[in-house]
């Protein structure tokens, strides 16, 4: 087993970017904070074997659906915020152009481009996280990349056509 | 743009797992591969407070310079359980401690802040103590004896090992007297440093015979 500070070190970009994408800019530290705090504590029983990155997903996964919830029950209508100038620094200075375009995403296609292509899950570990059948999670995904490229054709169409 | 066929959704994957092909790779990596610096050390902070606060912070480490080379430090919540050199390889050491401790070990240097200032204070010559809670649970038995004596013997004063095996009650193991010494898992703090071969040479140190002189060096010079 290896000390935690190293999953910490090697897993935070991509905990991060899942983070971002699913619970959208508002929430992302505490969503990143929380589920490597869980992760922690849980981890002397992680089996050795065990997927890492698959296993910081899930509990991400976890983390972004209570908050979720508990922005749902306290009424914050975050999706409809005003755009402000974000002070947290990359990601979000990588591209606002794209965090927008994910965040305008339905929520299912949302998630399956953070767990699959942001995270990297096999389509079947999406499917067992999110529910649903890996060919809906595929099409999802499918669907999502394609809204992106749409969304953003305008804006940098030179950066994603081949 | 690039217009896929709107039914077949395989196209945008290599194989049946889903390897994102090239097009949708250079699309995502626009979301940028790094968090920064800066952002990640204040999300690392966070997590350090947090962790502490729910006492889940086993072994909570840092490194800190000094006029022997940079030092790890790590502690429990009892107290200070390690200090290493840089030539004992502090990954090597980081990796023990997540077998004989736990594998929750966090970079953590607020837990490690007084070890850090009494070992610069001891550096600049303006402490001969240390006052640390320390915890032992590294060393047992004899060893451990013999690392509890140690620190009996004065700042600036030396003994040889077959004294110190005299002094603990066992006169005649003076090779694990240097087993201890060499093993102790709190050099510097635990003044192994202070203890040569009879014939006043140096003998053996885990920080390496340089490390030791600065050391007695250090202590004569105050």
């Amino acid at each position: 087993m290896k000390p935690f500070e190293q999953v910490v070190t090697e897993h935070a970009d991509t905990v991060l970017r899942v983070c971002r994408a699913v619970v959208g800019v508002h929430d992302v530290d505490d969503a990143w904070s929380e589920t490597f705090l869980a992760a922690m504590r849980a981890y002397p029983e992680l089996s050795e074997d065990a997927n890492v990155e698959a296993w910081l997903v899930t509990i991400a996964h976890r983390k972004a659906v209570d908050i979720t919830r508990a922005r749902a029950r306290h009424a914050i209508p975050v999706d409809e915020l005003p755009d402000r100038p974000s002070t947290s620094g990359l990601p979000d200075a990588a591209d606002p152009d794209l965090w927008d375009a994910v965040k305008a995403l339905p929520s299912k296609q949302r998630q399956a481009v953070a767990y699959h292509h942001f995270a990297g899950l096999p389509y079947r570990d999406v499917a067992s996280l999110v529910g649903g059948t890996p060919d809906a999670v595929r099409r999802a995904a499918s669907d999502g990349i394609k809204a992106l490229r749409t969304t953003l054709a305008g804006t940098h169409a030179k950066g994603v056509t081949p | 743009m690039n217009d896929t066929n709107d039914t077949d959704v395989t196209n945008d994957t290599n194989d049946a797992n889903g390897t994102p092909d090239d097009d949708t790779a250079a699309l995502l990596a626009r979301a940028g591969v790094s968090a920064g610096p800066e952002r990640l050390s204040r999300l690392h902070g966070k997590l350090e407070e947090a962790a502490a606060r729910d006492g889940i912070l086993d072994v909570a480490y840092t490194t800190v310079d000094t006029p022997v080379g940079p030092l790890l430090l790590a502690a429990t919540e009892k107290g200070l359980v390690r200090v290493a050199y840089a030539v004992e390889d502090h990954d090597k050491v980081l990796d023990t401690l997540t077998t004989r401790l736990s594998p929750r070990v966090l970079r953590a240097p607020r837990r490690l802040d007084a070890a850090a200032r009494e070992l610069d204070e001891y550096f600049n010559g303006a402490r001969q103590a240390f006052d640390l809670p320390l915890d032992l649970a590294l060393s047992k038995g004899f060893r451990q004896l013999v690392q509890r004596h140690l620190p009996d013997i004065a700042y600036g004063h030396t003994q040889s090992y077959a004294e110190v095996a005299r002094l603990v009650g066992n006169p005649k193991a003076v090779r694990a007297v240097g087993t201890a010494c060499a093993t102790n898992p709190l050099p510097v703090v635990v003044p192994c440093h202070r203890v040569l071969r009879s014939d006043g040479t140096l003998g053996g140190y885990a920080g390496g015979p340089d490390a030791k002189s600065i050391l007695l060096n250090l202590e004569s010079a105050a």
